[in-house]
């Protein structure tokens, strides 16, 4: 199989940080605020492989560190150690050690982001068509009649009446929006998709069909993805593998089937009962 | 002797920096360089930053043109004229196109093609192309320095959704030498082709943002558009498919500005650039009545001399 990420003791540190900040904190500890200097370790050596057409789940309570380590990974925040290689059409990407220029050009054209929020992912000031133009243009695609196109096959194909495509998004319902913006983070193609609580806040069938979607897209494309949510049903459905984190620490991670049939660690086992 | 009676208005050192500085914007190509904009005895905005420039780059025995609009009469033209008649001892003002060493301008560029011994200087208001998609300018010079300008071709994406064609109508985002779009100033989309390749050196100067750029001569000037819809300039067609011309000169190759005429109410037409609907009018042996005579075009050069 080909590797397609692979992410080596990322860490995350708000504040200036000090010796004993990764001693003092952790599950153990049921903190993740230094008792020293006050900093929040919001990850800390979170390592792992992600490969071709792979959809990998990080799952944990809200402040677990589960958004931060993918955000670092888009380059929406910098990590403050720790590195990750991108394998990607014969080269290897040091993520960390690439320039703005670089990272952007991966950002654009090779990785996709599809938030909680569609503000966040959305420009709400132009059309949902102008949204993937917006996409296709970072990565250099100067011809309209050919974005048009592209454009109308996304949307087709996230379930968007094309004929809607050039009305703004706010006119739209939240799951709508949703489409839009997993249409978008699709525009290049991407080999590589992140999917930061993609379903939360929607009602259950429209649930339903966004996850119904995202697999396929797996399927067809053979997209790896990584999937951020606390939402069990969610892991269960996508997730072939699973992280689970808690205080910005990865406490148990390996088949999603196995973590939740016979989770190891005792926090594991009580969000697993507390929700089946 | 006082800063207001010495030549060229500004001190020394304040003219050396902006020499220095539209050095600068020569060296990169529709790079916004950021000077130190001074004040002048003028609001800003009535094109300071075109004046500064001008006042720093004129010598003696050279001969300058101002045009605002295309004419060398209109309010902001002959103020900024007679100004720096008053503050440059020994340069000489004309509004002939091909007598002038160094011509501002505020909203359009002259007709006749510049030579390479002229420079041409546009007042600017708005330097930044990208402040209509960004308001923080810290992330506009990250998209510069990144050639990223893919925000504004949404734009235009959005108004050819919208309108079926590109509604920019001045202001026009030209991209220069293959990286730094700029604002090439409050020209119609008619003059973005004669910044391609120019003879002249263009200097722009805005004079309320502190920034001077510069497209400098013989360098690529391309306007932003789409492969498929190309850019395009004003068409002045009428509903028979005839170009329009001049009612004055019967110029059919120049831009025309659109009046009202007060007695018959029907639209007339005429040219923006006054200088050359004047040389066509000499040229032709055509005159009309409505034509402003050679003995006015002196009346009107000694009321500005």
């Amino acid at each position: 199989m080909d590797k397609v990420l692979e992410v080596n003791n990322l860490s995350k540190i708000y504040g200036k940080g000090c010796f004993s900040c990764f001693e003092l904190t952790g599950p153990e500890y049921d903190t993740n605020i230094c008792p020293q200097c006050g900093s929040v370790i919001a990850a800390h050596d979170v390592s792992f492989d992600l490969y071709k057409g792979e959809i990998l789940g990080i799952m944990g309570e809200s402040g677990s560190g589960k958004s931060t380590a993918v955000k670092c990974l888009y380059f929406d925040q910098e990590p403050s150690s720790g590195n990750a290689t991108f394998f990607d059409e014969g080269e290897k990407y040091d993520l960390f050690e690439l320039n703005a220029a670089q990272q952007r050009r991966l950002v654009n054209q090779r990785f996709g982001m599809v938030y909680q929020n569609p503000h966040l992912g959305l420009n709400f000031d132009i059309s949902s068509g102008g949204n993937i133009a917006e996409r296709l243009l970072m990565s250099e695609v100067k011809n309209y009649s050919d974005i048009r196109l592209r454009a109308t096959n996304l949307l087709t194909r996230t379930e968007v009446l094309t004929e809607r495509m050039d009305e703004l998004p706010k006119n739209f319902s939240g799951g709508m929006q949703q489409r839009v913006q997993i249409a978008k983070a699709l525009a290049t193609n991407p080999p590589l998709l992140f999917l930061d609580e993609v379903t939360t806040g929607l009602d259950l069938s429209v649930q339903a069909a966004i996850l119904d979607l995202i697999l396929e897209i797996q399927q067809e494309q053979q997209t790896s993805m990584i999937v951020v949510t606390h939402d069990l049903g969610v892991i269960r459905l996508l997730a072939g593998r699973t992280l689970v984190m808690k205080y910005g620490r990865v406490i148990e991670s390996g088949l999603t089937d196995q973590i939740l049939e016979d989770p190891q660690h005792a926090y594991t086992q009580r969000l697993v009962a507390s929700a089946l | 002797m006082g800063a207001s009676n010495h030549f060229g208005f500004l001190d020394e050192y304040a003219k050396k920096e902006i020499r220095r500085t539209a050095l600068k914007a020569v060296a990169i190509p529709g790079y916004q360089v950021p000077y130190s904009s001074r004040e002048m005895p003028m609001g800003r905005g009535f094109g300071t930053g075109g004046l500064q420039l001008t006042l720093s780059l004129l010598g003696k025995g050279e001969t300058l043109k101002v045009i605002d609009q295309g004419s060398d009469d209109s309010v902001n033209a002959v103020n900024l004229r007679s100004f720096i008649e008053m503050t440059c001892s020994g340069v000489n003002t004309t509004i002939s196109t091909t007598e002038a060493d160094v011509i501002q301008s505020r909203h359009r560029i002259p007709e006749k093609d510049l030579r390479e011994d002229q420079l041409l200087v546009l007042q600017v208001p708005y330097p930044d192309p990208l402040i209509v998609v960004e308001a923080s300018e810290n992330k506009r010079k990250t998209l510069h320095g990144e050639a990223d300008y893919s925000r504004l071709l949404v734009k235009l994406y959005e108004d050819i959704v919208k309108f079926d064609e590109i509604t920019i109508s001045h202001r026009y985002p030209t991209r220069i030498n293959d990286h730094y779009v700029i604002d090439p100033s409050p020209i119609p989309r008619w003059d973005v082709p004669k910044l391609d390749q120019s003879p002249a050196l263009v200097l722009l100067g805005a004079g309320r943002e502190k920034k001077i750029y510069a497209v400098p001569p013989y360098t690529k000037a391309e306007p932003l558009a789409f492969e498929d819809v190309p850019f395009r300039v004003e068409d002045f067609t009428d509903k028979d498919g005839q170009r329009r011309r001049c009612q004055r000169c019967d110029c059919t190759t120049s831009f025309l500005d659109e009046f009202i005429d007060s007695k018959s109410g029907e639209k007339i037409y005429q040219c923006s650039d006054t200088d050359w609907c004047n040389e066509q009018s000499t040229n032709s042996s055509v005159m009309s009545d409505k034509e402003i005579t050679a003995d006015n075009i002196e009346i009107v050069e000694m009321a500005n001399g």
